[in-house]
């Protein structure tokens, strides 16, 4: 439960992204190469004239660990990291939460599909589910990204624009639908055979029916228990393709955008890289420990605990 | 037996198959996506995208340029990059093997022994300190994004505390090849292996114990231990065999995973010009014939994989063996 509170707090906090950036008075999106901001009473500017290394160039401003003030200092243009991380959150979240439902419905579907009916359509069902299980994860994600991010889906009737933040949801939304249509078929095939499913097939009900009123509810838990565990697995995979800089894209923000943002920045202000890198680390974290505790309390049969919760 | 195998060979093929099909046409009949305007450039005119398209044959039908692909990625083995015309594939392919290998076997040697050795303590120790230390270690290690691990590792290493006497042994980022500098090799090795077997033994720590706590509720374990075997004997030589077949699964598909190019974070952070980075650098500049001779690389190591997985399920357990 404590998890579930403090992933509940996460999401508050970067909802509260645009009243935070109103109370700093600071664009996130928007390059601030020539600001200054006081610190302790003094005119300090964003970004400072190096004096480490070769001395070229400029340095954000490091931490100020004042809130609404540069709290988590400034990235290599001049922006309110603190601001940028709070909107990022929002971003990461987003992504990885529409990439679940859509996994979860189309996996269902499939698996259903497959399952039931069998024959024909489960065997080409299962063999296009084969080979994008074989296929690796961040193979796949990254060819798709590479070739749409840059120019968009146009389909006719669904058109997504290049840098809308549907294609990495898409993107991910695809890669991982094996991952739960298979096992869901699994458990369907089982279902299939069972006492009460025959039951219904010799009354006569009908298909759509049992699908929905036999079949469904019978695999709602395992589809539970998957959402904690796939809203983690799809947070780090937006963040890879993000730093990899074929998920979300500038100006725009998310956990894995800025981390790149602050790979140039390593050695000189590391917090840039290190905080959104610790919000996905503490995320994640929680995801998985209430994952863990979602089954354990539903499922029957594992009797032993996996996490510590 | 022989009929089993041939068809886990026909599977194999297919699937394979199913993959380079999938490639191309996500690169070639992707609505949208132009590899001859991808080519020629952002400002390019039209007159010239329809040069490009030309000749690079993107004007013949699609199936054409599919077999054309696959013959010279197969068969005659000189297909060449779009981006650099002339220079070889294949042989660049096989130049970034060495580096991802010693990458993974590295991490799969360190997550292997530690994740085995966590997975026994946690379940001897159930319920203790060290248990509940070892699961949130475990936790950590499982939600931290592998590439940002990389760069925190840079940070201290390579950065600050790089002068003091923990890590002044570290030598800058890159890859030094095993014959000409053994020492090179291993100590630039060293801290990428670290980050990447932490992932790995936290989940495979967790997975071990999980299923050594089930296998000890089982019906031979209490008849080991009414022959009056050691506890530590029970463990180690009933509980763990059978307990190692989900271990062994997942132990095929990460490997093959990794060493098909999902060590890419990985090798992009630490500067290693393995198969995973020669990906990434195709898929910047879109140089379709690299990209598809990786991915069908990656494919074959994942399929592989998965049947020699196939294969030590008969030597772990003896139920199966029978059947």
């Amino acid at each position: 439960m404590a998890c579930l509170a403090i992933f509940c707090l996460i999401a508050v906090l970067c909802l509260l992204a645009p009243a935070y950036v109103s109370f700093a008075n600071t664009d996130p999106f928007r390059a601030s190469l020539d600001a200054t901001v006081e610190i302790n009473g003094v005119e300090v500017p964003v970004m400072e004239e190096s004096t480490e290394g070769l001395a070229l160039g400029y340095t954000p401003i490091g931490p100020t660990w004042q809130l609404g003030n540069y709290f988590l200092g400034a990235d290599n243009q001049g922006r309110d990291v603190m601001a940028r991380l709070l909107y990022g959150g929002l971003n990461s979240l987003l992504i990885s939460g529409a990439a679940t439902i859509i996994t979860m419905v189309l996996a269902t579907a499939i698996g259903l599909t497959a399952g039931f009916f069998g024959g024909m359509t489960d065997t080409i069902l299962s063999r296009i589910l084969d080979v994008l299980w074989a296929f690796p994860v961040y193979l796949l994600a990254i060819s798709l990204s590479i070739v749409l991010i840059a120019q968009g889906i146009d389909l006719g009737i669904i058109v997504v624009e290049a840098g809308s933040l549907w294609l990495p949801i898409f993107i991910i939304a695809i890669v991982y639908i094996p991952y739960i249509a298979r096992p869901i078929r699994g458990q369907v095939l089982a279902l299939r055979r069972s006492e009460f499913v025959l039951a219904a097939i010799g009354l006569g009900v009908p298909e759509h029916r049992i699908l929905l009123r036999d079949i469904l509810p019978n695999v709602s838990t395992t589809l539970i228990v998957f959402t904690p565990l796939m809203l983690a697995i799809n947070m780090l995979t937006e963040s890879a393709l993000s730093f990899l800089s074929i998920g979300v894209q500038p100006p725009d923000a998310s956990w894995g955008t800025i981390i790149q943002d602050g790979q140039g920045l390593l050695y000189t202000r590391p917090m840039v890289a290190l905080a959104p890198g610790l919000a996905i680390a503490l995320t994640v974290l929680v995801l998985n420990i209430l994952g863990d505790g979602v089954r354990d309390a539903l499922d029957p049969r594992s009797k032993i605990k996996l996490g510590g919760d | 037996m022989l009929l089993a195998l041939i068809r886990r060979f026909g599977q194999m093929i297919f699937v394979m198959f199913g993959i380079s099909i999938l490639v191309f046409l996500i690169f070639f009949a992707t609505p949208g996506a132009d590899p001859a305007s991808r080519i020629a450039g952002r400002n390019a005119s039209p007159e010239t995208i329809e040069a490009v398209r030309k000749s690079f044959g993107f004007d013949q039908p699609i199936w054409v340029q599919y077999y054309i692909m696959m013959k010279k990625l197969f068969i005659t083995q000189d297909l060449t990059s779009f981006v650099n015309r002339g220079w070889k594939v294949i042989p660049a392919v096989i130049d970034t093997i060495p580096v991802t290998l010693s990458l993974v076997i590295g991490a799969a040697v360190l997550w292997v022994i530690f994740g085995m050795l966590f997975g026994i303590l946690a379940a001897a120790t159930r319920g203790s300190i060290i248990d509940k230390l070892l699961i949130a270690f475990g936790l950590v290690g499982c939600a931290m994004p592998v590439y940002w691990l990389g760069e925190v590792m840079n940070l201290f290493s390579q950065s600050r505390y790089h002068d003091t006497w923990l890590f002044s042994w570290v030598p800058p980022l890159g890859y030094k090849p095993l014959s000409e500098d053994p020492e090179g090799w291993f100590l630039t090795l060293i801290i990428p292996w670290i980050t990447l077997a932490i992932l790995y033994i936290g989940l495979y720590g967790r997975v071990l114990r999980a299923n050594l706590i089930e296998a000890m509720q089982e019906d031979y374990i209490r008849t080991a231990r009414a022959k009056g075997l050691s506890e530590t004997r029970v463990l180690l030589r009933h509980a763990l065999r059978t307990s190692l077949i989900s271990f062994v699964t997942l132990f095929g598909l990460d490997f093959g995973a990794l060493v098909g190019g999902a060590a890419l974070l990985t090798e992009v952070v630490f500067g290693l010009q393995g198969v995973g980075k020669l990906t990434y650098d195709a898929l910047q500049n879109l140089d379709l014939p690299v990209i598809m001779t990786t991915v069908i690389y990656a494919s074959f190591f994942v399929v592989l994989a998965n049947a020699l997985v196939d294969v030590v399920y008969i030597l772990l357990d003896p139920r199966v063996r029978s059947a």
